[in-house]
Formats: structure tokens, sequence, C-alpha cells
């Protein structure tokens, strides 16, 4: 393969698993602390990329409206936790996939009412729409780039938030053990808001980032959800930093999977969760 | 099974036995597509309700039995009858056990994720497979023609016949469930559900236990496979979908899993709602959505629980 060409992919690559590393990342908190299976996780990837469409196209600010996004994203994650989630805490995993199913449903739906059916489009910032030539005839999009390192600057804030904080050392405790954590004074029904409104702002903002690049259209949702249930698969269910191995490793494999096999191009990540799995019950980085 | 269920089982068989008497063509294929996901939500109540393992895969076998009928088919004409349904279910049996083979590995929210992976990597291979007939799928023409040395018994092209094949089909099925579940077997699997390890040093081999179940639960999946595939006449990859998988799953808990009755009163129940909700609007799936939604926070047991509420207060 070309150098420049191997250069391409391997940016693509990294790219797809950064953002990827974005939704999974929110699945595999709110697995790992909150204990909830949640397949409507794409669909607030989904909401995300409408609302960077509709909040643009008002703001005239890319960068304005990924704020607002992401405020209405917590908000709606809390209000969301608060109406239906913490009913589930306490129920076996099958009525947690059957009650987010339907949420799905009224997800899509619902997006259906509201921006209808049609596929659109989002610009890409202004000042970053240009590309960098590395040969005569091949460029790399500067988008691309700048979406890498915002995941990037994200993955690191998070690390930081729950190593380093105080909010972060609540939510590790929580995880390990909920009625200590609740004995020792802590509001354990908020902090399962507040994580829930992270993991819905964090695949929200993956779907704002991609807006640009994967253009906006429904059921966009969906293929994120299964993706990301092999990367947390993968990488172990509650560790984020399984989440981050397995996400890179899944758009690498996806990206020189369609170059160099491309009849099976849409199995390849399968395939791949299934030697993990004969390896690796558990997961890379997950615990027995 | 109490009593006014049984009741009522008896009066359904006799009122289905009935009905294509009375029936339009439309309500005949309704009922007819009601007792083929039946059948299919029984094979998954088997593995959810009676073994405790919730696969969301559960398309996979199905739709790989569909396509094995359409590839089986020769353009403009019928496949044989047994031939055709042998084959189907076979395959559908086979990718069971290979699947199984690698998901079983896994237990509680990894094996939900996986079995949904797993039938997701079948839908893309078909979705992108053009000999399939990619997302748009394939016709089938001709349904499957009986013959028994000659003799044509009964032509599924009516659709009077093709509901007595599936009504037959899943009286027989039903029937197989009651008496396997009563079976050694059965007492087997409800010991694995309710506590593995237990079962594990009391020196069952549960892998092979649930190995099988996953196997058994996939050929009866099959075997509606081929009979939606014959039934509707093409197959697509929406056959494979999870949301094939996720409304399954809803058909199984609305009825009220590891009950008799509850896998047929799930999928009478929803399919009938579907009905309804698209009467009402185009957006019917969002009303389904909320349906969904509230009967899991209100109703968690499913509809047999209400016939269970009703003995316990007379």
């Amino acid at each position: 393969m070309d150098p420049v060409i191997f250069l391409i992919q391997v940016l693509n690559g990294v790219q797809y698993g950064l953002l990827l590393f974005l939704v999974a990342s929110g699945l595999t908190l709110i697995f790992g602390i909150l204990g909830i299976i949640n397949l409507a996780h794409g669909s607030f990837y989904m909401v995300g990329a409408y609302l960077a469409f509709s909040l643009t196209e008002r703001m005239g600010n890319f960068w304005l409206a990924l704020a607002a996004g992401v405020l209405l994203a917590v908000a709606l994650g809390m209000a969301l936790e608060w109406l239906v989630m913490r009913f589930l805490y306490p129920r076996d995993h099958l009525y947690q996939v059957l009650l987010t199913y339907g949420l799905i449903l009224v997800f899509e739906e619902a997006r259906s009412l509201i921006w209808g059916d049609d596929v659109h489009g989002v610009q890409v910032p202004a000042a970053l729409d240009f590309s960098i030539p590395l040969t005569d005839t091949l460029s790399y999009q500067v988008w691309r780039l700048v979406m890498s390192a915002v995941c990037l600057a994200i993955a690191a804030a998070m690390y930081w938030l729950i190593q380093r904080t105080r909010l972060g050392m609540m939510i590790r405790a929580g995880a390990v053990n909920r009625e200590m954590v609740q004995s020792l004074g802590i509001d354990i029904g908020l902090l399962y808001r507040v994580v829930f409104a992270l993991g819905v702002a964090l695949a929200a903002l993956a779907g704002m980032l991609a807006a640009p690049v994967s253009s906006v259209f429904p059921g966009m949702g969906n293929q994120v959800l299964i993706i990301s249930f092999v990367v947390v698969v993968i990488g172990g269910i509650g560790s984020v930093k399984g989440a981050l191995v397995a996400a890179l490793l899944i758009g690498l494999a996806d990206t020189f999977g369609k170059v160099l096999l491309p009849q099976l191009a849409g199995m390849v990540v399968y395939l791949l969760m299934a030697a993990v799995l004969l390896w690796r019950p558990q997961g890379i980085f997950g615990r027995t | 099974m109490g009593r006014p269920l049984q009741i009522l089982l008896v009066i359904g068989l006799i009122a289905l036995a009935a009905f294509p008497l009375v029936g339009e063509k439309f309500y005949l294929q309704f009922v007819t597509k009601v007792m083929i996901m039946a059948i299919f939500a029984i094979s998954l109540d088997l593995l959810v309700g009676h073994t405790g393992l919730v696969s969301l895969g559960h398309a996979l076998p199905f739709g790989v039995a569909a396509y094995a009928l359409m590839l089986l088919t020769p353009e403009y004409q019928a496949a044989g009858f047994w031939t055709s349904l042998a084959v189907s279910v076979g395959v559908a049996g086979l990718a069971s056990a290979i699947v199984g083979a690698l998901v079983l590995r896994t237990s509680g929210i990894y094996f939900i994720m996986v079995t949904l992976a797993f039938g997701q990597m079948a839908y893309y291979y078909v979705h992108d497979s053009k000999h399939l007939g990619g997302s748009d799928g394939k016709y089938i023409y001709v349904r499957p023609a009986l013959e028994l040395f000659g003799w044509q018994p009964f032509d599924l092209e009516k659709p009077a016949h093709f509901y007595y094949l599936a009504l037959a089909l899943l009286v027989l099925v039903y029937a197989g469930m009651r008496v396997l579940l009563a079976a050694p077997f059965g007492r087997a699997i409800a010991g694995i559900k309710e506590n593995e390890h237990r079962m594990r040093m009391l020196g069952f081999a549960t892998f092979r236990y649930k190995l099988a179940c996953f196997v058994l639960a996939g050929m009866l999946a099959g075997l509606t496979g081929w009979l939606t595939a014959a039934h509707d006449g093409l197959v697509n990859p929406e056959m494979l979908s999870w949301h094939q998988s996720g409304q399954l799953l809803m058909m199984v808990i609305l009825g009220g899993m590891g009950t008799p009755a509850g896998p047929i009163l799930g999928a009478a129940a929803l399919k009938a709602l579907e009905l309804v909700f698209q009467g009402w609007t185009k957006h019917w799936q969002l009303v389904l959505g909320l349906f969904i939604v509230l009967s899991v926070l209100f109703v968690p047991r499913g509809l047999a629980q209400l016939f269970e509420w009703r003995r316990r207060r007379g």
C-alpha cells in the first residue's frame, strides 16, 4: 500500500475510533455505574446530529450551536433519568432492554415529526473548511483532524474527572457499592442522574461532531449503537480505558477492512469481536 | 396452568379452527401471520423465559431460514415442501449452533449485547450481498408445493390452506413444548435458569443443555422464517434486523415470559395493537414505543399476570 494512502487510512481509522469512543464511553459508564443496558444510546447520537443541524442554522455559528446542543443534551438526560430510567435500576436487564427499545421507537418517530425524514447536511465551520494537500491528488480534510483533537481532549477531561476530582471519586465508589455510598451521606440519586446526563451528552456531542462529515439522516443512531456495543464488549463492560482501546481497534479494523477485504467490509468488526470472545469472554479490560 | 387459561385456550383453538369459514381474506392472512409470530415467540420464550438466556439476536435463524427458502426456490417454480422445510430448519439450526457455541461463553448483559451483534453481522452480510438481493431483498413467486407420491393433499397458494398449516404447526409446537418442559430436560433447564452453578455442581453439563436449547430455539425460529418467507412471498434484510428481535422480545414479555400461553397471547396482542395504531396515525411507532415504555413500568409481568391477579382474588 502506498504510504500516503496508508497514512490517510490510519488517520481515518483513528478519527472513527475516537468518535466511537465518545459514544461507547457513555454506554460503558451508564452500564458500569448505573447497571443499565441502554439501547436508546444511539438515539442520543442521532438527536445530537439533528440538534447540530437545527442550531447551526439558527445561530449561524457551529461552536455556539455545539455548546447549546450539549446543554440541551444534558437537560434531556436529566429529564429522562428522572422520568423513566430511575425506575429501572432494581429491574432485570430484560426489562431495561425492552423499555429502552421502546424509547428508540419514540425517539425515531419524534425525530420524524420534528425534523421530517429528509437527509440534511451541516456545514463545516468556515475557518476550518479546507484540506491539507499530501500529494498532487490526495489531501486530508482538516475538520477530521479537529474532530480527533476534540475527542482526545474530551477523553483526557474524562480521565481527569473520574480519577482526579471529588465527583469522580463518588462515581467510582458508586460503581463498587451503592449502599455504602448512600450511607456515607452522598445523594446517590443525584449522582446517577449526573452520570446518565454525562453519558447522553457524550453521545450527543459525538453526533454533533460527526454531523458535518456523515450528514444527518434517519436511523443514523442504530448503526452507531450496535458498533458501540461491539466496542463495549471487546473493551470490557464498565471500563472506560477498555472502551478507548477497543474503539481505536474497531476504527482501524473497520477502515482497513473496507480497503483490504471490501466484500466482507460490513462483517470485519463482528469477526474481530468473535475472536476476542473466544480469547477473553469478559473483554480485554473486563473483570471476571 | 390455571383453570381459566385452559378454558380460554380451548375456546381459542375452536375459534381459530372455525375462523376461515367466516373471515375475510385480509383477516385470514392477518391471523396466519399472528400464528406464525406466536410460534416464533414460543421459540424465543424457550430461551428467555425457560432457560434465562436473553437473546436479542433471534432474528438471525429466522432470517437465515427465510433466505434458504429463497435460494431453494427456482424462479417461477415451487420448491419441494419437505426438502425446503428440512433444509431451512437445518441451516437455521446449524447457524444457531455456531453462534451459540460462541455466545454461550458469555452471560448476562454480555449475552444480550453479543447476540445482538451477531444478529447485526448477519444483517449486514445479507444487506451487502448482491446475489442475495441486497437491501431490497428478493421475491419468492411460488409457494412450496406439498406432494406425497404424486398426491397433493393441500395447496399452499390458497389462504385457507396456508392458515390451517400454520394452525397445525402452532398446536404441534405448543404441545411439543409442554411435553419437553415437563420432561427431565425441561426440569434441568429450569434448574439452570434458577441457579446454574448449583446445577453444575449436581453434575449437569449446563453448557450442553444451554446449547441444545439455543439450537432448538433456532430451529423453531427457522421454521417460522420458512413459513414467513413462503407466506409473504419475499425476503429482505429487515427480516434479520434487530427490530425483529426487539419486537419478538416485546411479544414474549408482554404476554408473560415462561408461562404456557404467554408468547401466544403476546404475539396476538402486539400484532393487534400494531393494526390498531396503524389505523390511527402514520407515526404509529410512536404510540407503540410509548405503549412499550408504559407497560414495562406498570405491567411488569405481562398479560398472563392479569390471570394470576384474578385467581388470587377469586
